[in-house]
C-alpha cells in the first residue's frame, strides 16, 4: 500500500514536471484524482490498526499533491500570460481614436475673454443694433453735422439718416436712455466703415464699456484698464494713457499698452516704441450725459473702445486682418 | 501736419533734439507720426573747392579737377563730366563710400540711393564726385542754384570740408504730425509753435504783422456778406501796384519743404499764410472784380463757375459763392475763379482772409469732387480770429518783399462775435474729474503758457479763452488741457473706490448663444466670421423668384463695391463663398458654422432700422460628408436644449430637391438643410457636394432651454428589442417612429440603425431595422417578463400594419 502511494506521488511529481499547459495540469489533476480514488479504495482491504497510518499518508499525500499543483499552475500561469503580453502587443503611437471638435472664431474667443474679464467686475452686455440712426451713432455722441470728426471715420449709409453704425459707443446711448446709473455695461459687435485695405476691414468688431456713476474719475479708468491689460495679456502689462481726441470723451485718452513681444525694450511689433496703441477712451463728455438726461454735474463716467480684431492680431500674431474673414479651414483650426 | 524743424525755430527757441521734442509733442497730444531728416538720403558729401582742371586724356567734354576737401584731403582728383565746372568754385562733393540720390531714369534705385566709389573714369582715377543740386534731392526753390543743369554751385563763404547738408539746407527735420479733429488751430506752422513753445516753457515769437497803408485814389471794393451763416467774417484788402518777380529764397525753401512750387510773390505769400498762419487766402485780380462789389451769397440754382484749373460747375443753393457785380468769382473756400485769376499782368490785388462755415465748404467741396489745400483747410475749421491775424500777415509779408502797395481801402464784414470767451471752473471739480490733486502753481503756469491767462482765487479758476480755441468750452477742456501738459503719468491708478456694486454678466439670449456654439463645437464645427453684405448676384445664383422675400433687401447707397452692396437677408450664401474659396484652395473638407444678423427691411425703400435676426448658418462640404452631418448638428442642438424639431421634404429653390428638409418647430418653420443643388454646384464647377443649412435662432429660443430635468431612476433596467420590419418604399422613417412610440408607452427610443434594399426584400419595398427601448416606470414593481414585451410587440406590429402596412420581416 505504501509503495502504491509513493509510487503514485512519483509518477505525479515527475508528469507534473513535464505539464506545460493550463489544459495539461487540469488532465494531471484529474487523472491524479481518479487514481488516488483507486488508491483510497484498497483502503477496506486493511486491518483497523492499519488504517489510521494509511489515512494520515493518504492525507499527506493529498496536501502535498494540492500545493505541488498549485505551485505549477502558478508557474504555468505566469508563463501563459507572459505569452498572451507579447501577443498581444500593441503600436502605442498608433494614432488615437478621437472626435475631433471644432474651433471658435478667433473674434468670438478673445470677446468672450473680455466678457469674462470686465463681468467679473459688474458689467452687463449690451448688444445695440447694427443698423443705427444718425442721431444715435453721431448727433447724441456729441458728434453733429458738421463736426470734423464725422470724416475721422468713412460712414455706409442705408438712406437719410440710417447708416451701419460706425462704432459700438452708439449702443451708450441706448443704454443710457434706458437706464440710470450706475450703470456698468459692455457693448460688443459689428461694426462698418467704408474702408478695405491689409489694416482695414469694411466690417470689424468692437467692444465699448461705459461706466457712469458718481465721483467716477480717470484714476479710475487708468485702473480699469490696468486690470484689464494684467488679465487679457499678461500680469507684468502696463499701461500708458497720452491725449486724444473723440467727440464724446473728454478728456480723451488713446491707450498704450507695453508690448508684450518685447517686454517694452522695443521691437518690430512695436516699431521700437514698447509700445502698442490698443484702445481709445475717456471721461464721458458732459453733453452726451446731458443728451441721455443724467446730471452731468451729479454724475461723471468714462468709456473706452477697443477693436476686437486688434487685440485677437496681437494676441495671436496675425498679421492680416482679412485673414480673419476668409475662414479658410487651415486658419480657424489653428484657434481649437 | 508737417511742420520743418528750422521753420518752428523761428517763433521758439527750441534747444532740445529733434527726436525729444517729438517725444514731447507726444505727450501732449501730438503724435509724430513721421520724423525724417531731410539729409537721410546724403552721407559723406562735403563742400569741396576746384583748385585747378585738366582736360581727360581720352574725352572731349570731360575734365580731371583736383579738389580741396578739407580734412577729407587737400588735393583729391576727382573726373567731372559738369560743363559749368571752373577752377576755384565751391561745389558739393562725394567722397569715396558716400551716398547721394540716384537721378538716372534708367536705374532701378532711381530717385533712391547711389553708392560713390573710387574708381577710373577713361582710365583716370577719379576719387569721388562733383554733384549737381539733382544729386542731392534739391530743387532750385530749396537752394538757389540746385534747379541748375551740372554742378551746384555754392556760396563762397561755404566752409570748405563742411557736411553739404549743414551748407544747403539739408540738415533739418521734418515733423509729421497727426492733429486731432479738435485742433484746427495747429494746422499750421504757428499752431504747432505755439504748443512747443507751451511744453519746452519758452515763449513764443509772433510773426510780424505790422504794415502800413497808403492813401489811394483806386475805387474801393464793398464788401457784402448775404450769407453770414455759412461766412461769419470776411475781410478784404486792396493792394495796388502789384509787381511780380522773384519771391527771396527764403520764402521759396519754406514752400518748397512744404511740396508747393514759387508762382509769383503774391501767390506765394497767399501759400504762405496758409501754411504759416492756418489761414487760406485767396488774390483776386482787382480789375477784374465789376460793379465794385464782393457779394457773398448762396449760388443760384444752375449758376456756373469755371474755377483756376479750368473746371466747369453748375451750382446750386447748397454752394456758397464770392460774386462781384455781375458773376460768381470765387467757389468759396474751394478756389477761385479762372475770370479773376493772377495773371502776369495783374496790377492790383483785391486780398480775401474769411472764415467760411466747415460744413458748407465739406458738403460743396464733396459734391463737387472740387478741393484744394484751402478747401481741406476750411473742413477743419478756421476761427475768425485767425482771418484777421492772416491778412495783416499777408500784408506785412506784402510790403517785406516789396512786391506792392498795402492801401487804405479794406473791408471787414463779421458776424462772429469776437469778446473774448471768459470761463470759470472750479478747481475742485476739475480735480475730482482727474481724480488726483494738481499743485495750484502747476494749474497757473500751464494754463498761462497755453495763454489761457488763468487768474486763481480760491476753487475759482478764472480764464480766457484764447481766440483759436474755439475747442474749449467747459471745465473738463480745461482739466484736458491740465493733464496733457502736466503729464498722464501723474494719474495713479485706483479702482472705482467710491463707486456702487453692480451685478454684471450675460443676458439669457445672449447666454443661450455661447452655448449653442459650443454645441456645434462640439460636432466639429469651425466658427466662421463673414461680412454682414454682399451682392445682390447671390440672389440669381442662389436661383431666388423675382418674388422672394430673401430678395427684399436693404442696399448701401455707398458701398465699396457691388460685392459688399447688399445687407444680407439670409446667411447662406456667405456659407457657400466660404466653402467654395476652401474647395478651391485645396481644403478638401470642412464643417463650419456662423451666427451672425440677416437684414430684414420692414418697409422698402427703407425708412427706419431694417429687423435684425439672429440666424446660425451651416456648411459642411468634402467627401465624406452627407445629409445626414447638418442634420446631426441639428440634433445634437436638439439633445442639449430641450426641443423636437421635424423634419418634412422641402423645395428650396437652391438645395437638391430630393436632398432637402424644412425644419419644424411644431407648426413653425425654423429653417432648412440640404444639399447645395447640383445645378449651382456644376455652375461653380465644383467637385465636392455641399452641404449648407440655416436656422432662425429667435424662432428656436422660446423652445430651446439649456436647463436639464431629471426624471427619477426606475428601479428595473430598461430592455431592448429588434425588429426588421418591411415598409414600402415611401413610408418614411419618421412616420415609422412615430407609430412604433405611439403604440406602446413603455417604448421610450426608437432608433433606425439599418435600412436594406434588395435580396429578400420584394421589388418596391425596404427592410428597416429598428432597436426599441423599453423603459419600465419610476415605481415599477417589477422588470418586465418576457411574455409582457412579446406582448408589447404584438400590439406595435399590429398597429404598423394598420397605419402603414408595416410588417416583420
Amino acid at each position: 500500500m505504501q509503495e502504491n502511494i509513493r509510487a503514485l506521488r512519483e509518477k505525479t511529481l515527475a508528469a507534473l514536471r513535464e505539464a506545460e499547459s493550463s489544459r495539461a495540469l487540469y488532465e494531471l489533476k484529474v487523472g491524479f484524482q481518479s487514481e488516488l480514488k483507486k488508491v483510497m479504495s484498497g483502503m477496506r482491504e486493511l486491518s483497523k490498526e492499519e488504517r489510521p497510518a494509511f489515512g494520515k499518508l493518504v492525507n499527506e499525500l493529498k496536501e502535498s499533491m494540492e500545493e505541488a499543483f498549485e505551485g505549477r499552475a502558478a508557474e504555468i500561469r505566469e508563463k501563459e500570460m507572459q505569452a498572451k503580453y507579447a501577443a498581444e502587443r500593441i503600436d502605442v503611437t498608433m494614432p488615437g481614436r478621437k472626435f475631433r471638435p471644432g474651433a471658435l472664431h478667433p473674434v468670438t474667443i478673445v470677446k468672450n475673454q473680455l466678457i469674462d474679464i470686465f463681468a467679473g467686475m459688474g458689467f452687463k452686455v449690451y448688444e445695440g443694433p447694427e443698423v443705427e440712426t444718425d442721431y444715435y451713432n453721431f448727433t447724441a455722441l456729441n458728434t453733429p453735422e458738421d463736426h470734423p470728426a464725422r470724416d475721422m471715420q468713412d460712414t455706409f449709409y442705408i438712406a437719410d439718416k440710417l447708416l451701419l453704425r460706425t462704432q459700438t459707443s452708439a449702443g451708450q446711448i441706448r443704454v443710457m436712455e434706458q437706464e440710470k446709473p450706475p450703470i456698468k455695461i459692455l457693448s460688443p459687435g459689428r461694426v462698418f466703415r467704408s474702408d478695405d485695405d491689409a489694416t482695414h476691414s469694411p466690417m470689424f468688431h468692437q467692444m465699448e464699456g461705459l461706466v457712469v456713476d458718481r465721483n467716477i474719475t480717470l484714476c479710475d479708468l487708468q485702473g480699469m484698464l490696468a486690470e484689464f491689460a494684467r488679465r487679457m495679456f499678461d500680469s507684468s502689462t502696463k499701461v500708458r494713457l497720452r491725449p486724444s481726441y473723440f467727440p464724446f470723451t473728454e478728456p480723451s485718452v488713446e491707450v498704450d499698452l507695453s508690448c508684450a513681444e518685447c517686454g517694452g525694450k522695443g521691437c518690430r511689433l512695436c516699431k521700437g516704441t514698447g509700445w502698442i496703441e490698443v484702445l481709445g477712451a475717456g471721461m464721458v463728455n458732459r453733453k452726451v450725459l446731458e443728451n441721455c438726461n443724467i446730471d452731468p454735474d451729479e454724475y461723471t463716467g468714462f468709456a473706452f473702445g477697443m477693436g476686437i480684431e486688434r487685440i485677437a492680431m496681437l494676441k495671436y500674431g496675425i498679421n492680416n486682418i482679412r485673414a480673419l474673414f476668409e475662414n479658410d479651414e487651415r486658419f480657424l483650426g489653428q484657434f481649437r | 501736419m508737417k511742420a520743418p524743424l528750422s521753420w518752428l525755430k523761428d517763433y521758439v527757441d527750441i534747444d532740445v533734439s529733434a527726436q525729444e521734442l517729438a517725444d514731447k509733442l507726444f505727450s501732449c497730444g501730438f503724435e509724430v507720426e513721421e520724423l525724417t531728416y531731410l539729409g537721410d538720403k546724403i552721407d559723406k558729401v562735403v563742400v569741396g573747392q576746384v583748385k585747378s582742371l585738366t582736360d581727360h586724356p581720352d574725352s572731349d567734354h570731360m575734365k580731371v579737377c583736383v579738389v580741396d576737401c578739407g580734412e577729407y584731403g587737400g588735393d583729391l582728383q576727382i573726373v567731372t563730366g559738369a560743363p559749368n565746372v571752373f577752377a576755384g568754385m565751391k561745389t558739393p562733393c562725394a567722397l569715396d563710400g558716400s551716398l547721394v540720390v540716384d537721378t538716372n531714369p534708367a536705374s532701378k534705385t532711381f530717385g533712391g540711393q547711389k553708392k560713390i566709389k573710387k574708381g577710373k573714369l577713361r582710365g583716370v582715377e577719379s576719387c569721388g564726385m562733383l554733384c549737381s543740386g539733382e544729386e542731392l534731392g534739391i530743387t532750385e526753390d530749396f537752394c538757389p542754384g540746385a534747379g541748375v543743369d551740372g554742378l551746384l554751385v555754392l556760396d563762397d563763404a561755404a566752409p570748405v570740408g563742411e557736411d553739404i547738408r549743414k551748407v544747403v539746407g539739408l540738415d533739418d527735420w521734418i515733423f509729421d504730425i497727426s492733429v486731432t479733429a479738435n485742433r484746427p488751430d495747429c494746422q499750421s506752422i504757428l499752431g504747432i509753435a505755439r504748443e512747443v513753445a507751451a511744453v519746452l516753457k519758452k515763449p513764443l515769437k509772433e510773426p510780424d504783422v505790422s504794415y502800413t497803408e497808403h492813401k489811394t485814389k483806386k475805387k474801393p471794393i464793398a464788401v457784402e456778406v448775404q450769407a453770414p451763416d455759412l461766412c461769419p467774417r470776411y475781410i478784404g484788402h486792396y493792394v495796388e501796384n502789384v509787381k511780380g518777380g522773384e519771391t527771396p529764397a527764403w520764402m521759396r525753401r519754406r514752400l518748397a519743404l512744404s511740396g508747393l512750387r514759387s508762382i509769383s510773390p503774391v501767390v506765394d505769400i497767399t501759400n504762405f499764410v496758409l501754411l504759416e498762419m492756418g489761414q487760406p487766402m485767396h488774390a483776386f485780380d482787382a480789375d477784374e472784380i465789376g460793379g465794385g462789389k464782393i457779394v457773398v451769397r448762396r449760388a443760384k440754382q444752375g449758376e456756373k463757375i469755371t474755377t483756376l484749373d479750368e473746371k466747369h460747375f453748375a451750382l446750386c443753393p447748397d454752394n456758397l459763392v464770392i460774386c462781384d457785380g455781375e458773376k460768381p468769382v470765387a467757389l468759396a473756400g474751394i478756389m477761385g475763379g479762372l475770370n479773376s485769376e493772377i495773371t502776369d499782368g495783374t496790377k492790383n490785388v483785391f486780398f480775401e482772409a474769411a472764415k467760411f462755415a466747415r460744413d458748407s465748404v465739406r458738403r460743396t467741396s464733396r459734391s463737387l469732387g472740387q478741393s484744394s489745400d484751402s478747401s481741406f483747410r476750411f473742413e477743419k475749421g478756421v476761427s475768425a480770429y485767425t482771418s484777421e491775424k492772416g491778412m495783416a500777415r499777408a500784408l506785412h509779408l506784402i510790403e517785406e518783399l516789396d512786391c506792392g502797395t498795402v492801401t487804405n481801402l479794406s473791408e471787414d464784414v463779421c458776424a462772429a462775435d469776437l469778446t473774448p470767451r471768459k470761463m470759470t471752473a472750479s478747481i475742485q471739480k476739475i480735480e475730482a474729474l482727474l481724480g488726483i490733486f494738481v499743485p495750484r502753481e502747476e494749474i497757473e503756469g500751464i494754463l498761462s503758457r497755453l495763454s489761457f491767462a488763468p487768474v486763481l482765487d480760491g476753487d475759482n479758476l478764472t480764464v480766457t479763452v484764447p481766440a483759436w480755441r474755439e475747442d474749449v468750452d467747459g471745465y473738463p477742456d480745461l482739466a484736458e488741457e491740465i493733464i496733457r501738459m502736466y503729464g498722464y503719468d501723474h494719474i495713479v491708478p485706483t479702482f472705482l473706490e467710491r463707486a456702487s456694486v453692480t451685478g454684471g454678466g450675460l443676458s439669457d439670449a445672449q447666454r443661450l448663444e455661447g452655448k449653442v456654439k459650443e454645441v456645434l463645437r462640439t460636432q466639429g464645427f469651425d466658427e466662421a466670421c463673414t461680412y454682414s453684405f454682399y451682392s445682390p448676384k447671390e440672389f440669381d445664383l442662389f436661383r431666388l423668384k423675382e418674388d422672394a422675400p430673401e430678395r427684399r433687401a436693404v442696399h448701401i447707397l455707398n458701398p465699396i463695391s457691388e460685392d459688399l452692396s447688399v445687407l444680407r437677408t439670409f446667411l447662406a450664401p456667405s456659407m457657400l463663398q466660404n466653402a467654395v474659396r476652401n474647395i478651391r484652395r485645396g481644403n478638401e473638407e470642412g464643417r463650419q458654422f456662423e451666427i451672425a444678423n440677416a437684414y430684414l427691411p420692414r418697409s422698402l425703400p427703407v425708412s427706419g432700422q431694417p429687423e435684425e435676426k439672429k440666424r446660425l448658418a451651416l456648411a459642411v462640404w468634402g467627401n465624406k460628408c452627407d445629409f445626414f452631418d447638418l442634420k446631426g448638428a441639428a440634433e445634437a442642438l436638439e439633445e442639449e436644449f430641450h426641443f423636437r424639431l421635424s423634419c418634412g421634404r422641402a423645395e428650396i429653390p437652391w438645395l437638391h430637391p430630393g436632398v432637402s428638409a424644412r425644419l419644424m418647430l411644431g407648426e413653425k418653420e425654423v429653417g432648412c438643410i440640404g444639399e447645395l443643388d447640383p445645378a449651382i454646384a456644376l455652375s461653380l464647377g465644383l467637385d465636392k457636394k455641399v452641404y449648407l443649412g440655416e436656422l432662425d435662432l429667435e424662432a428656436l429660443y422660446p423652445g430651446m432651454s439649456a436647463e436639464a430635468k431629471f426624471v427619477n431612476l426606475p428601479r428595473f433596467p430598461a430592455v431592448k428589442r429588434d425588429l426588421a420590419l418591411v415598409a414600402d418604399e415611401d413610408v418614411t422613417c419618421a412616420q415609422v417612429e412615430e407609430e412604433l412610440m405611439r403604440a406602446c408607452k413603455y417604448v421610450t427610443k426608437a432608433e433606425l440603425f439599418d435600412v436594406y434594399r434588395g435580396g429578400q426584400v420584394p421589388e418596391g419595398k425596404k427592410s428597416m431595422a429598428f432597436t426599441l427601448t423599453f423603459t419600465p416606470d419610476e415605481h415599477a414593481e417589477k422588470a418586465f417578463t418576457p411574455e409582457a414585451l412579446d406582448g408589447f410587440v404584438r400590439k406595435i406590429l399590429g398597429n404598423l400594419k394598420f397605419k402603414l402596412n408595416v410588417e416583420l420581416r
